[in-house]
Parts: C-alpha cells; sequence; structure tokens
C-alpha cells in the first residue's frame, strides 16, 4: 500500500518536469517576470535534490549545469537571447529523457546531451567575465555531494587530552543551539571533567534572561581526535567562542593548577583571547550580538532576495495521490450499483409497484445518487490535457529543428479535462499528427514565402468540451492536403477504383486507409512505417473518431472526437436477431421506420434506404454478426442511421428498439479475445448481458463481405421490386 | 516523550524520505508543503526541531529560519537546514539567517537521525 520512494520520486519527477515545461513555455511567450523563471528554477533543482538522493549521477550533474545557468538568469546576470532560450529549453527535454532513462534503469545519456553540457557551461562561465559584480564566494559551486558534514572522522587510535573553552554568544541560542547538549556530545567521547564560569552573572537587578553569562572550561580524555571535538562543535562555529588544545601528557590540565589559570596560548585565530569575559562582548557589551564581529552584520541582514512573492500561480493546491486502480475498482463499483438499481426497479415493477408510487420515486432518487457518484468518481479520473499538449510542444521544436523550419505550437483549451487513460493513449496519435503537421503540413520557409505566408508556420492544438465529447483539433497554416496525390495514390495502391467519384472530404479521408501512406519521399521524421490507419485505429480504439479537413493553400485540420469516459456508454438498447444489443448512442444520427418504398433494391443482393431525397447502403446487423441465416425482410425492420468514419451515413437494421440509456462497459476482451464488430459488453437492468455493437467495424465487415448484408433470397428480392415498381 | 519535528519541503519525495526516516527512528513528525505551509503548521504546536529545505515556493527556507526566529514562541527551536547545496557562501547565510545546522542531501538515514538526537537533546 505504501508506494515506494523511487515511484514517487518518478511521479514527481513527472510533474516537475510538467512544470518546467509550463514555465518555459510561459518564458518562450516573452513572459521572463521572476517568479516564471523561478518556478523554472525550482523545478530543475528539486529533480536535482531528490535525484541526489536516489544516487542519479547523471541527472544530477546535468541538473546543477542546466540550474546554474538557470541560476543566473534568475539573478538577473544573464540576460537569454534566442540562442539562450532555446539551450534552455532542449535542456529540459534532455532532463526528461535523463530522467526516462533512470526510471528504465538504463543508463544511455541522450544524444544531446553532451553539446547542451558544453553550451550550459559555456553559459554559466561567462559569468566570470560578464558579471564581476558577483562576489566570488557567492558563485555556483557545485561540491560533490558528501554524505554528512558530520561524518565521524577516523580516530587517531591513542589516548590525548584536550583543554576545551567554550564561551556561547547569544547568537548560539538565538540559533537554537542548547550548550547542554553540545557538552553531553562531548562527554560522550571520553572522560570528561568540566567546571562552569559562573562569574559573568550580574547582580539580578540587571540580569537579562536572554544573555548568555556562562562559559565552560574542560578536559577531556580519552581515545579522541580532535576532530571529533571539532564535529561537536561544527554547527556553532562563529555562534561561541571555542577552543580546543591538545594538551602534553606531561602538561597539567588547567584548572588542575587554578580555575582562573591564564590559557595557554596557542589560540586559534580567535579576536579575543580573554579567558572568561565579564560580558559576552567585549566592545559593546549592552548590544547583544555585537560580540563577534562575524555575527553582527547578520542581525539585520535584510530579508532574503531569493524568498519569491506570494506568487498566485505557484501557490500548490493541496493534491491527493490515488493509485488508479482503486479508482478504477470505485468506477466498477458504481457501475454495478447503477446495474443494481436498474435490477431492483424491474423486480418492483414485476411484483406491481406503481411508475408514481412512493418505492419507485425513492428508488429514482437512489437512482439520481448513484448518478452523482459515478459523476463524483469519473471526475477523480479527469485530467486535463495540458501536459499532453505540452510534451506536443517538444515534438514539435524537436521537428521544425530537424527540418529546417520555424514552427510555433499555440494551445486553446489546456484545461478541457478528459480521462486519464484518454490522455495517455492520446499521445502516440497525437504525436504522430503533430509531426506529420510538421513534416507534411508546414511548407519550408520558402515555399511560405512564395506563398505570401509568414516564415512561421503555426501548428494549433485545440480541446474543448462539446455536447458530451471531448473534442480535440490538430490544425497547421501550411499547405494543405494535395489531394489529387493522395487521389492517385490510393488508386495505385488499389485502395480505390480509378473512376471512384469522391468528394473533396472523401478524398481527404482516405489517408486514413489501411496501407496508406502520405510521403511521397521517405522523411526521417514522419518515416513511412506509421499510417495515418494507426491513428485512427488508436482513437477508434478510446471510442473516438478523426476526421480530416484541408484547405488547399490554407492548412489542414484533424479533428478528434472522443467520449468523456471509457467507463460507462450512452447507448441505444436494440433487439437484432432476438439479441439484446447496445449501439452507441455517438454514432447514432437517426433512427427510421420507413415507407415500404423507402426501402429500394441495389444490384443482385443490395439494398438502399431512401432518406430525403439521398440513398443511404442498408446493412442487416443480424447478419453482419452471424446472428441469422434468415432472407433479411426489411419491412419488419427498425433502420438506425449511424454516421461512418468520414463517409457517407449507412442504415443498420435492427429487429426492434427498446430503450436508451447509459450502460456500464465491461471488456470482453480479457473472457473472449476481440469479437470482429463487437466492442464489448454490459450488464443490463435485468441482469442479462448484452454486447456492444462497434459500429464502425460493422461497416467495415459488411463492406468486406457484400453478400451478407443484404437480401439473400433473390425471389424475394424481385417480388420486393415488383412491389415497388 | 515523544520528540515532534517539522519538515519542510516542497518535494513530496524528500519528504517523504524524511518523514519515513524520522518516523522509523520514533520521531513525532508532521510535513509541510512549503515555507508559508511550515510557518503555519510550526504556529499549531510545540515542536522540538525544524527540518527545512532551502528553496521552495511562496517561501524559502531562510524566509522559514527567520519567522521562526522572529516569532513569539518558541524561537530558539533548533532549525536543521536541508539542502543540496554545500557550499560555504549558503553555510554561512544559512547560520547567519539562524540555521541550527545543515545537512546535506543525500543524507544517511543513521546519521541524519543522529543529528537531530544531538538538537533535541534526545537519546
Amino acid at each position: 500500500m505504501s508506494e515506494s520512494l523511487r515511484d514517487m520520486f518518478f511521479a514527481e519527477c513527472e510533474d516537475l518536469l510538467d512544470a518546467l515545461s509550463e514555465g518555459l513555455a510561459r518564458m518562450g511567450e516573452g513572459t521572463q517576470d521572476g517568479e516564471t523563471v523561478n518556478a523554472i528554477f525550482r523545478a530543475v533543482h528539486s529533480i536535482k535534490g531528490a535525484a541526489g538522493a536516489f544516487g542519479l549521477e547523471a541527472i544530477v550533474g546535468f541538473a546543477h549545469s542546466y540550474e546554474t545557468v538557470l541560476d543566473r538568469v534568475r539573478s538577473g546576470e544573464l540576460e537569454p537571447d534566442a540562442e539562450t532560450l532555446r539551450t534552455i529549453i532542449r535542456s529540459s527535454d534532455v532532463l526528461s529523457d535523463l530522467v526516462d532513462a533512470a526510471r528504465n534503469d538504463r543508463d544511455d545519456t541522450p544524444e544531446a546531451m553532451g553539446p547542451l553540457l558544453e553550451a550550459l557551461t559555456a553559459l554559466s562561465a561567462a559569468s566570470a567575465h560578464a558579471a564581476p559584480a558577483r562576489p566570488a564566494g557567492e558563485a555556483a559551486v557545485f561540491e560533490p555531494m558528501a554524505a554528512m558534514p558530520i561524518a565521524i572522522l577516523p580516530i587517531e587510535g591513542q589516548e590525548a587530552r584536550f583543554a576545551i573553552d567554550f564561551t556561547p554568544e547569544r547568537s548560539l541560542f538565538d540559533n537554537g543551539h542548547d550548550p547542554a547538549r553540545l557538552l553531553k556530545a562531548l562527554g560522550a567521547l571520553g572522560r570528561l571533567d568540566l567546571l562552569c564560569d559562573t562569574a559573568a552573572i550580574p547582580v539580578l537587578g540587571t540580569f537579562d534572561p536572554e544573555e548568555p553569562f556562562l562559559s565552560w572550561r574542560m578536559v577531556l580524555e580519552g581515545d579522541i581526535a580532535e576532530g571529533e571535538i571539532r564535529n561537536v562543535f561544527s554547527f556553532v562555529e562563529g555562534l561561541c567562542r571555542l577552543s580546543v588544545i591538545r594538551l602534553d601528557d606531561d602538561a597539567p590540565a588547567p584548572f588542575d593548577v587554578c580555575a582562573e589559570a591564564p590559557r595557554i596560548a596557542a589560540e586559534e585565530a580567535k579576536p579575543d583571547p580573554v579567558p572568561v569575559p565579564p560580558m559576552p562582548g567585549p566592545d559593546d557589551p549592552g548590544e547583544p550580538g555585537a560580540t563577534a564581529a562575524r555575527s553582527t552584520p547578520s542581525a539585520s541582514a535584510p530579508p532574503p532576495s531569493a524568498a519569491p512573492p506570494a506568487g498566485a500561480n505557484s501557490a500548490a493546491r493541496p493534491t491527493l495521490r490515488v493509485d488508479p486502480e482503486r479508482v478504477d475498482r470505485l468506477i466498477n463499483t458504481v457501475g454495478e450499483l447503477i446495474i443494481n438499481q436498474a435490477v431492483i426497479s424491474q423486480r418492483l415493477a414485476a411484483l406491481g409497484a406503481e411508475p408514481n408510487s412512493e418505492i419507485m420515486g425513492d428508488l429514482d432518487d437512489y437512482r439520481h445518487l448513484a448518478r452523482d457518484i459515478q459523476e463524483g468518481v469519473m471526475a477523480i479520473r479527469a485530467q486535463p490535457v495540458k501536459p499532453l499538449f505540452q510534451r506536443m510542444g517538444r515534438i514539435i521544436r524537436e521537428a521544425s529543428e530537424a527540418l529546417g523550419k520555424d514552427v510555433v505550437m499555440v494551445t486553446e483549451g489546456e484545461g478541457t479535462e478528459v480521462d486519464k487513460t484518454v490522455v495517455e493513449r492520446l499521445a502516440d496519435p497525437l504525436t504522430h499528427m503533430v509531426r506529420n503537421a510538421v513534416d507534411h503540413g508546414i511548407e519550408s520557409i520558402a515555399d511560405r514565402r512564395a506563398a505570401g505566408k509568414p516564415d512561421q508556420g503555426t501548428v494549433r492544438l485545440l480541446a474543448a468540451h462539446r455536447s458530451g465529447h471531448v473534442h480535440i483539433e490538430i490544425s497547421d497554416d501550411g499547405g494543405g492536403l494535395h489531394r489529387e496525390r493522395i487521389f492517385q495514390t490510393a488508386v495505385d495502391k488499389g485502395l480505390i477504383p480509378p473512376d471512384a467519384k469522391l468528394t473533396e472530404s472523401e478524398i481527404d479521408n482516405l489517408l486514413f486507409l489501411p496501407g496508406f501512406s502520405t510521403a511521397s519521399k521517405i522523411s526521417k521524421l514522419s518515416g513511412r512505417g506509421v499510417g495515418m490507419d494507426v491513428v485512427k485505429t488508436a482513437i477508434t480504439s478510446l471510442g473516438g473518431r478523426v476526421t480530416i479537413a484541408s484547405r488547399p493553400g490554407a492548412g489542414s485540420t484533424f479533428s478528434i472526437t472522443l467520449p468523456l469516459t471509457l467507463a460507462v456508454l450512452d447507448g441505444m438498447i436494440v433487439t437484432v436477431a432476438g439479441q439484446t444489443m447496445v449501439l452507441p448512442l455517438h454514432s447514432i444520427l437517426e433512427t427510421i421506420r420507413p415507407n415500404t418504398r423507402d426501402v429500394r433494391p441495389l444490384g443482385a443482393e443490395g439494398h438502399v434506404l431512401s432518406i430525403r431525397g439521398s440513398y443511404v447502403p442498408i446493412i442487416s446487423l443480424a447478419h453482419v454478426l452471424g446472428l441469422s441465416d434468415e432472407p433479411f425482410d426489411p419491412q419488419s425492420c427498425i433502420f438506425v442511421l449511424i454516421r461512418t468514419e468520414g463517409s457517407s451515413p449507412v442504415s443498420l437494421a435492427v429487429d426492434s428498439i427498446s430503450d436508451q440509456r447509459q450502460v456500464v462497459i465491461k471488456s470482453l476482451e480479457g473472457n473472449y479475445g476481440t469479437i470482429p464488430g463487437i466492442s464489448a459488453a454490459t450488464i443490463l437492468g435485468d441482469g442479462k448481458i448484452a454486447l456492444i455493437v462497434d459500429t464502425d467495424t460493422v461497416v467495415v465487415l459488411a463492406a468486406q463481405n457484400p453478400s451478407i448484408q443484404m437480401f439473400r433470397n433473390k425471389d424475394e428480392s424481385h417480388e420486393h421490386l415488383a412491389a415497388l415498381g | 516523550m515523544t520528540v515532534a519535528i517539522l519538515a519542510i519541503d516542497d518535494s513530496r519525495t524528500i519528504r517523504e524520505m524524511v518523514s519515513r526516516t524520522l518516523t522509523g527512528a520514533g520521531f513525532d513528525v508532521t510535513t509541510a508543503n512549503d515555507g508559508a505551509e511550515g510557518v503555519e503548521a510550526f504556529a499549531t504546536r510545540r515542536f522540538d526541531a525544524v527540518v527545512t529545505d532551502i528553496n521552495m515556493p511562496r517561501l524559502d527556507g531562510f524566509g522559514v529560519i527567520e519567522a521562526i526566529r522572529g516569532g513569539d514562541t518558541n524561537r530558539r527551536v533548533p532549525i536543521l537546514v536541508l539542502t543540496t547545496e554545500s557550499g560555504p557562501a549558503l553555510k554561512d547565510r544559512a547560520r547567519k539567517a539562524g540555521a541550527t545546522g545543515w545537512i546535506v542531501k543525500p543524507f544517511e538515514d543513521r546519521a541524519f537521525v543522529d543529528v537531530l538526537n544531538r538538537v533535541t537533546g534526545r537519546d
């Protein structure tokens, strides 16, 4: 149950890297206020700090160089020009790669790291010449990380005697030290004789309880090294007067002779050799803290300039980290709860409960509450698309750099929240589309100039909630799609007949056909291996749709529509060959109970449905899914008009429609593998299982096997034709 | 008697690390996510020691030290600075601000506990 520190570290790195790229994005837009730079610095610094704790030296080293440069920017010492900014931004990519490598236990270093380290070093070293204002001692120092400053030093291994004089100053108390504890620590080292000098305590009337008046003279004997004694006082250096002197074996201990004995002269650099001063300070006894020169300036030191203003955007809202599995379990349970409600409702109806009866009213409240819980639980899984978009910023940067193009990313609706899984699974298709946009969409600078466009191309990412769906758009202001080339490619690859009559939109959407590749030449970025069909498959598997729109010379827009959540589905409950099935509501355009004359035969076996003057192919769901061998009878059917990817709608023939409701999606894959035409299953109110139809695959299945989609009985077909005629 | 420690760090990982180490050693650990939260938490009860990071949003470690040292209650509490930097300039600045001591990250659990035992007088 307890998250491992390592997992926690990487999860935190993820957040910090997000914060980093967010800050860099703001900086790239020209926002270089203190808080932005500070946030960037802090992110890198925190990664470094925690990485150090795990001994991830590669990260620590790089982050340190990175941080040094950022620190200079932060202090205003380094005014970042475009080149510096690029280095800073690319360093974030390398840092992210290093974290990634560490997470996967790889120790390869990112290619770009070497040159970047040099650039960073150059930027940090420049300080020596450019900014002499900075005191030498303030220069960012990187000491290799020692374990602890108080590590026990090697013991000399022989008996020794030390005379120790210790006079605490007020600052020692102010800094939270307690002389008693120091003495105790000394006592732990060996045999300690000590004498407390109380001579400085004034008469009660002038006694200031805040002031120290005591000092100690000690002799410590044992198998002790001087370093060990210094160690005890390492924290109070500068806050007390201290002398540690090793006594010769034959020398008497100071207070063996006399408590007032003069100190042995071998004082180390102490300003005041007076053994026991009457008051803490020899110069100005009345003013606390003025005793030692080195402690005075601090008392009135200005507030640290590094303290950021109480920044509004950096104030972290408390968040809760939860294992996603727990949320999933909760979602599942809530799903069961909703099913349970439906079961009770049906039972009660069967027992004769009136729809308006009190118990049915209560049950309705129950349903509302369950829905509220469900929405609440779903909201836990929701995540803003912002980090995803930010990652795309990097892709665009890298792609445009590799291609010698100048492309900027503009985002809109970054705060739009989407189910976590959707965000995760969108990363690959989005990466591909964004790369395509830079590679194939945005023209070369020369071409852009020729077309009268600005040198800098724009790739725009938009996210929005629209009518219960998530809408994501990737658009570019490039040259648009070459429809002729696309058409020709599709013909060449045998995907469409040469004489096919396609609308512009249909041509554009040919890109999504399996086996289609847009690149007329192999490009090192987009490559040829992954086509847009893979993008489409990924999005379809999320229950979404993707379409493309393009205007020659003005650019292309890919539109993705996704369900808000993957756990529930608004569905239409239909009967197909005696089976209850669910059609996803988002793919349904309308339902039609046609007049006889609206169903027209097409060719030998096909049928089309006439709707408001246009013809729509008919697909018998029962036949496509192999549920029926009976002849298809359009007279007894209801047609559900569904949208398909990019092309015209088709109508699915079903026996009847019984309900429209939210269903909880239960995956079938774990138990049955993938079933063509079926995306998942659900449990209905009566406890029965219903399959959820994958309408897109059904259309594809029907297209692959035209013989099953329409009439099988030719006689009947002719009869029907006659009837129509 | 339980010894109460306030640990202030904006890094979740370090916070957890400190918390686990010290809780394991029998300290009663309270954590805060940044300096401002730390100062707030400090006012809620009596702590025997404070461990704070330097670089933090809203209020940094120096600010924390100044707020505590300049406050009315328990202002002489031992404050340890937990830092990645071990440069003399930073140590000096921390000491001047009123830090009791510093611990360089990464720390060894045992040594860390020893230091806290020492400053809180717990044996």
